[in-house]
């Protein structure tokens, strides 16, 4: 198991130091500092052994977390709890930074050993956490016997992520479907790989401890329902620009309050939520991707120092929508000289500093075009390297989901206490993002 | 509040000033002095002074001090036990605290105090520990067994604590259960042996139901263990399987890579054709595929682990090619591993969209990355043999780039395409030819020579090609000699007339001046191989290659197997088994996946795919694969000892029966006038150097000084030309072999002394002077009886002619073929060696005749298994004049039979280490052109048998 912790800032100096395990020495901290954080290549692996002890680790901003280990211990596990570790510290004290963690380091070392027993990774839910272990210490002794119990039931218990008694005068929670649609193109067009990998996004301010379910437009359960299943469709959700009825879920993972063996079962999403905002579940879909901009390159060398580049842009949604925050980023080869651009829509600017041009349109509504073309002059150079034109990548937020996914229901029900689903108030919404949108020229 | 300042004092005598401060007597100047203390000490500063002070603090209603307080003994304890022993009655207060979350806190930290005196202390407070009413306490003190083992291990077994342990297993709360769990398997894999983790069918169920409820992180715990049971039947392991399915849907990527690893060992043992085992199948491809949008870390982790599960079981991915195409910013070790992956799930379905991918990342910036592309590439041309051509002519575009590496990288797998596909695309030698110069890698160089080594016979400049890394051999890195030595061995089998300089050049840097072994037994192999038997030599480095595997970089099946056991843990990241990178005993137990269920299927070996889709593993080449090819070749090669003597192609130059007789009767004067150069000191030095010149591994230096006084004499014995046939000269070292120095020669024995007829052309531009001669140990002893006479200088373009006569008392040893003479020749430029053979007749002495009646019970005595039928075709010869004519060479016929119009001879001969060897020649009277002979040779030595019988045909034949 992990055999000890240790936080590092950028100049390798460490924040925090954390030994479970009587096989990990001090001079454990140093070797990682002299051969991956000091190192003089850029990191080849996530995971690196140095004199039979083997360091994981990751980075956020610029501040390296990195697990120790001298066993064969489960590496997913190991990275999956330092990315938990940074959730928590983000839930506690915001970004994670040099300087929040020196501000913070009692309440750390704290957590880690809470989180953390022998190298065992413990209870990680920020919500029990938050219930005996605060900013301003861990709360003071005046709990009564019940308040204590309630605490270790909630964070040994089967719902660990809940905590009994919230009440709520309005019962409301919003769902956000956000959606991420990547997408590699080749030059001319054909589809190399698209997936949408979405998220459904929860905040649940619910009284009690409410038992959910939660419906799409899964083609599996649609399909098994038959055609006359349609009528617990509460009708709030949106539809985006898909008529479809019904979407092919590659794969599905849930927030550990769903009931897996129900969903693998029944293929029903039931579950009691965390309280205040979390991740219900993440999805895959690889089929019928609704693709909400075409891009079209145009690349010309002229001679040796001078390039052509024409770039058309094509909306393809339904016209009432509107897509917003829209980036084209075209690179340029790094010996440019001068870029002139000329865009009909947006603003276009060559940015040397990234060697790219970058063009941006605030908003652009469905089934439209729009092109720039720009000359870019290039520097002779002796280099014998060719330019490795990396393709040009997009940006931007559409409000539909391009799987096409639709909430068809989410039942909220509480027996104890005295309000049923009629009277929760609901919200949802479809974001759909540019994940990795890249179209080679 | 901010807690960085504590991390900011660095001035001198803070020490003592935290001291004063921690003996406060106000609680939150306790509390920051405790701070100051643990960030000290969390930066590496030497704070274990202050132990009792900090200790003293111990004592408090705080939580939050309590902790720092406790945190801190954790650090130092060992370093003070003494003093640690001080804490002791606080933690067995505070395990009796009525807050559970005091109690599991005292126990908690009291495991991680490693001092033998306080984990006395610490055994009853864990055994109420362990049945405390709070499961908060009770999965922490479950924990603590772990702990308190690895300190002391005995204890725990004499406290029963390990029986405890296993009822937690059954507690009702999920996460005790895991925390159990894991404790035990910790446990367990420090006693291999042990049944500690004894899980049956009862416990499994428990841990099954466990596992709906506790945590991810007690999901991952109750997985892996569960991943080292065995089920009883198929049934079971359908069962277990059914309820970890649902894990796939997880979203912690740990929990769903430990549910893999059960299914995929538990499905070892579902019968195949089972619906189930299909339906299975299918459900473990989306979940994998989900794990590439985790973060890149953990995306590393997944890539390493399907990079197995393609290999075990490839059916599983084998339509998820394009979510492992290579994004732009994917960091270096994800695009690495992707790049890996494309590879082994390449077929002829998909290739062209792979090839299309590949020859994308050929141009990105990362060097290993476009090197692996290139390498893929290759990979690709040897695993689809329909898309070879198309992976040769994207290898080109790419060699036209001249990016260094990648024209390297692309020489290196077009050499392994050639090997797959021999005789197809070499017509873009000439294209990389081009691009000899600028290769600087070993590994291209050596690519590149084998290339040209191979397709000598092609490239009209091989030799040019060849010599000119030959001047840089010793700077060349070991690969590239040995490939050198190689290579250019090939090209003088092929091209022997034009390369022999080259070949002698490179066996003597390999074999004089070089310390590597590798490379200088490789050298003797080649020069023995030459100089014993040419055409041997042929059959053996130009045989034919066994054709290069097309599945490579293959993981061996057995650690496969336990790599597998091992999804998702740091081996399968690694790709060792845990006991490569694991000290001690933990982790060394070798896992196996469980045999397969079910009727026919159980002999069956586990790596077969389904539905006879895949075949057995396909054995794995190294990647020096052709050098090994290349020695392997030379074990493989048939023994060579049927091989014709005489070469064909190197019998040259007209028959010159009276040339013979000239250079005798020249020699003769030769060797009178050689008498006073032979006494000449630089003589003797010359003599002297070329043994000293003799590779070891041929024997040693024979000592022939002796010898040669003895027969010195005898060299000036007057030749008598009898009847005794000489072979006509023929050209044994070539002038290109010998920086100029031609000699041809033939063997001749006169009047009973053998001779050595030699012809030195010189057609170097130089003088030659200083020669000298010297023979390596043979079959019958045969050396010089004197020194080579030659009319010193030998000025270019003059040939003349040496007599050598020779002795039979040199020192002896077997030679293959048994003929076989190596010559070292020296002259003041170089030594040079050759090879030649001799006819065995020069061995048959003049007193060879027997007796009849010995004749009879010799050929009686001698077994007649030694008895070799040979026959002699196209002989116009009765039986009296084949008489005639053998007696001249000393094959004496003693009697004659004529049965049933076939004349018998019966005869014998005598060589001159005293072996007889009898015959028995049949001869067709009948038949007026005597086309057939019949020989029987008998012999107590019979491999000579097959050389007498050349004899025989030399003799009759002219």
């Amino acid at each position: 198991m992990i055999g000890g912790l240790f936080i590092y800032n950028h100049k390798g100096e460490v924040l925090i130091s954390r030994v479970y395990r009587d096989d990990i020495g001090r001079n454990a901290v140093d070797a990682f500092r002299v051969n991956v954080i000091h190192a003089r290549q850029q990191v080849r692996s996530p995971v690196t052994n140095i004199a039979r002890t083997s360091f994981f680790h990751v980075k956020r901003s610029n501040i390296w977390l990195a697990a120790v280990t001298k066993q064969n211990v489960n590496a997913a596990m190991v990275f999956e709890f330092l990315y938990k570790m940074c959730d928590v510290m983000t839930a506690y004290f915001g970004k994670i930074s040099e300087e929040n963690i020196k501000n913070n380091f009692v309440l750390i070392y704290e957590l880690l050993d809470e989180i953390l027993d022998f190298g065992y990774p413990q209870n990680s839910e920020t919500g029990a956490l938050k219930t005996f272990i605060t900013q301003q210490g861990i709360k003071g002794q005046p709990q009564t016997k019940e308040e204590q119990s309630q605490i270790t039931s909630q964070v040994t218990g089967q719902i660990g992520w809940r905590r009994e008694g919230i009440k709520y005068r309005r019962n409301e929670l919003f769902l956000d479907v956000l959606e991420s649609v990547n997408l590699l193109m080749s030059p001319q067009g054909q589809v190399l790989s698209a997936h949408v990998s979405g998220r459904v996004v929860m905040k649940s301010y619910l009284s009690g401890m409410p038992e959910c379910k939660f419906g799409m437009n899964d083609k599996i359960v649609i399909d098994k329902q038959g055609k006359g299943g349609t009528t617990d469709d509460p009708g709030k959700s949106e539809l985006g620009g898909s008529g479809k009825q019904s979407i092919a879920i590659d794969d599905c993972t849930f927030h550990q309050c769903v009931r897996l063996s129900k969903f693998d079962s029944e293929r029903s999403i039931s579950f009691i939520p965390p309280d205040g905002e979390y991740e219900l579940m993440r999805y895959r879909t690889t089929k019928d991707i609704i693709l909400p901009f075409r891009v079209i390159p145009l690349v010309r060398e002229v001679g040796r120092t001078k390039l052509e580049v024409k770039v058309v842009i094509k909306s393809n949604f339904k016209p009432s929508l509107l897509a917003q925050k829209i980036e084209v980023r075209i690179p340029t080869p790094l010996n440019t000289s001068g870029v002139q651009v000329i865009c009909m829509k947006g603003k276009a600017k060559y940015k040397a500093s990234e060697n790219a041009i970058v063009w941006k349109i605030k908003r652009m509504a469905g089934m439209k075009e729009s092109q720039i073309s720009a000359e870019i002059e290039l520097l002779p150079t002796n280099d014998k390297k060719k330019w490795a034109r990396p393709p040009i990548s997009m940006n931007f937020e559409v409000p539909f989901a391009p799987s096409g996914l639709k909430v068809r229901y989410l039942k909220v029900f509480e027996s104890k206490l005295n309000y049923s689903d009629h009277d929760v108030i609901k919200w949802v919404r479809y974001i759909g993002r540019s994940g990795i949108y890249e179209t080679r020229c | 509040m901010t807690d960085s300042k504590y991390f900011t004092t660095t001035k001198k005598g803070e020490i003592f000033e935290l001291k004063a401060e921690l003996n406060s007597d106000k609680k939150e100047k306790k509390k920051e002095a405790v701070k100051k203390v643990i960030a000290s000490m969390t930066v590496g500063k030497d704070v274990s002074a202050l132990f009792p002070d900090v200790v003293n603090c111990m004592q408090t209603d705080n939580l939050e001090l309590k902790k720092l307080v406790y945190l801190y003994l954790m650090n130092y304890a060992k370093s003070q036990p003494d003093m640690a022993i001080m804490a002791v009655n606080t933690f067995v207060k505070d395990c009796e605290d009525p807050n559970p979350l005091i109690r599991a806190l005292a126990v908690r930290t009291m495991g991680c105090i490693r001092v033998d005196k306080i984990t006395e202390y610490l055994c009853e407070p864990l055994r109420k520990c362990l049945k405390d009413e709070d499961p908060y306490v009770r999965k922490t003190a479950a924990v603590c067994v772990a702990k308190l083992h690895d300190i002391n291990a005995q204890l725990v077994e004499d406290q029963g604590f390990l029986d405890t342990l296993k009822d937690l297993i059954s507690d009702s709360n999920p996460m005790v259960v895991a925390n159990a769990v894991a404790a035990l398997s910790e446990i367990a894999e420090s006693h291999p042996n042990s049944n500690l983790l004894d899980l049956n069918p009862q416990t499994i169920n428990k841990l099954l139901t466990a596992l709906n409820e506790c945590t991810e992180w007690g999901q991952i715990f109750i997985l892996d263990c569960l991943a080292n049971y065995t089920p009883r039947d198929d049934r079971e392991s359908q069962s277990i399987c059914e309820r970890v399915t649902p894990r796939l849907s997880h979203a912690n990527s740990a929990v769903v890579l430990s549910a893999v690893k059960v299914l995929m060992k538990f499905m070892e043992m579902l019968p195949k054709d089972l619906d189930y085992y299909g339906t299975l199948l299918k459900k473990l491809a989306p979940p994998l595929v989900t794990l590439l949008s985790a973060e890149p870390e953990l995306q590393y982790v997944a890539l390493r682990n399907i990079n197995l599960i393609v290999q075990k079981r490839p059916e599983i991915l084998k339509h998820e090619m394009k979510v492992f195409f290579v994004k732009y910013n994917d960091p270096i070790y994800v695009k690495l591993e992707k790049l890996d992956i494309m590879i082994r799930l390449a077929s002829q379905a998909n290739i062209a969209q792979v090839l299309a991918e590949l020859k994308e990342y050929a141009t990105e910036v990362d060097v290993d990355f476009v090197r692996k592309a290139v390498r893929a590439i290759g990979r690709c041309a040897i695993k689809v043999e329909q898309s070879a051509e198309r992976c040769v002519s994207t290898l080109l575009d790419l060699i036209q780039t001249k990016v260094n590496y990648v024209v390297q990288e692309a020489i290196v797998v077009i050499k392994d395409i050639f090997r797959k596909y021999p005789n197809k695309y070499e017509s873009v030698i000439a294209t990389l030819c081009e691009n000899l110069d600028s290769l600087d890698e070993p590994e291209a160089r050596a690519a590149m020579i084998w290339i040209v080594g191979e397709y000598a016979e092609r490239i009209d400049n091989a030799d040019e090609l060849l010599e000119s890394f030959l001047e840089g051999f010793h700077d060349e890195s070991t690969q590239v000699q040995l490939q050198l030595l190689t290579a250019i061995v090939k090209l003088f089998l092929k091209k022997p007339t034009e390369t022999q300089e080259l070949v002698q050049q490179v066996l003597s840097l390999a074999t004089q001046d070089s310390d590597n072994p590798d490379l200088r037994d490789r050298g003797y192999i080649y020069w023995r191989l030459l100089s014993t038997d040419p055409v041997a030599a042929k059959e053996v480095v130009l045989a034919e290659k066994p054709l290069i595997s097309e599945e490579t970089d293959l993981i061996e099946p057995t650690l496969l197997e336990e790599l597998i056991c091992h999804i998702g843990t740091l081996a399968s990241v690694y790709h060792k088994p845990p006991s490569a990178f694991v000290e001690g005993s933990r982790g060394v137990q070798h896992r196996r996946l469980p045999p397969r269920a079910g009727s026919g299927e159980s002999a069956e070996s586990p790596d077969v795919g389904q539905s006879g889709t895949s075949e057995a593993p396909p054995a794995v080449i190294p990647s020096q694969g052709d050098l090994l090819g290349d020695l392997l070749n030379l074990d493989l090669a048939p023994p060579t000892a049927t091989v014709p003597p005489v070469q064909p192609s190197m019998q040259m130059g007209a028959m010159d029966l009276l040339g013979g007789g000239l250079d005798s009767l020249m020699g003769d004067e030769s060797d009178t006038l050689g008498g006073d150069i032979g006494g000449s000191p630089s003589m003797g030095a010359g003599l002297g150097a070329a043994p000293a010149a003799m590779p070891a591994a041929l024997g040693g230096a024979p000592a022939i000084g002796g010898g040669l006084g003895d027969l010195f004499d005898l060299g000036g014995g007057v030749g008598m030309p009898t009847g005794s046939y000489v072979p006509p000269k023929t050209m044994w070292l070539p002038a290109m072999k010998a920086k100029g120095l031609e000699i041809s020669g033939t063997f001749a024995r006169r009047g009973g002394i053998i001779q050595m007829d030699l012809s030195l052309t010189n057609k170097a531009m130089s003088v030659m002077t200083d020669f000298a001669i010297q023979f390596n140990r043979n079959s019958f002893g045969l050396a010089p009886a004197g020194p080579l006479q030659v009319l010193t200088p030998l000025s270019p373009n003059q040939t003349i002619d040496v007599s050598l006569p020779l002795s039979t008392s040199g020192p002896v040893m077997k030679m293959e073929p048994l003929n076989n003479l190596q010559v070292a020749v020296k002259n003041n430029i170089d030594v040079f060696y050759f090879s030649c053979q001799y006819p065995l007749s020069l061995l048959f002495v003049e007193d060879g005749k027997m007796e009849r009646q010995v004749f009879l019970a010799t050929w009686k005595d001698i077994p007649n298994d030694n008895e070799a039928q040979f026959q002699i075709k196209d002989i116009h010869l009765n039986s009296d004049a084949a008489s005639n004519k053998l007696q001249g060479s000393n094959i004496f016929t003693i009697a004659k039979r004529t049965v049933e119009g076939q004349d018998m001879l019966y005869q014998s001969i005598k060589l001159t280490n005293g072996i007889w060897v009898l015959a028995e020649m049949r001869v067709q009277t009948g038949n007026p052109n005597y086309t057939e002979m019949e020989l029987s040779i008998k012999c107590r030595a019979p491999e000579v048998s097959q050389f007498v019988y050349q004899c025989y045909e030399l003799v009759l034949k002219n």
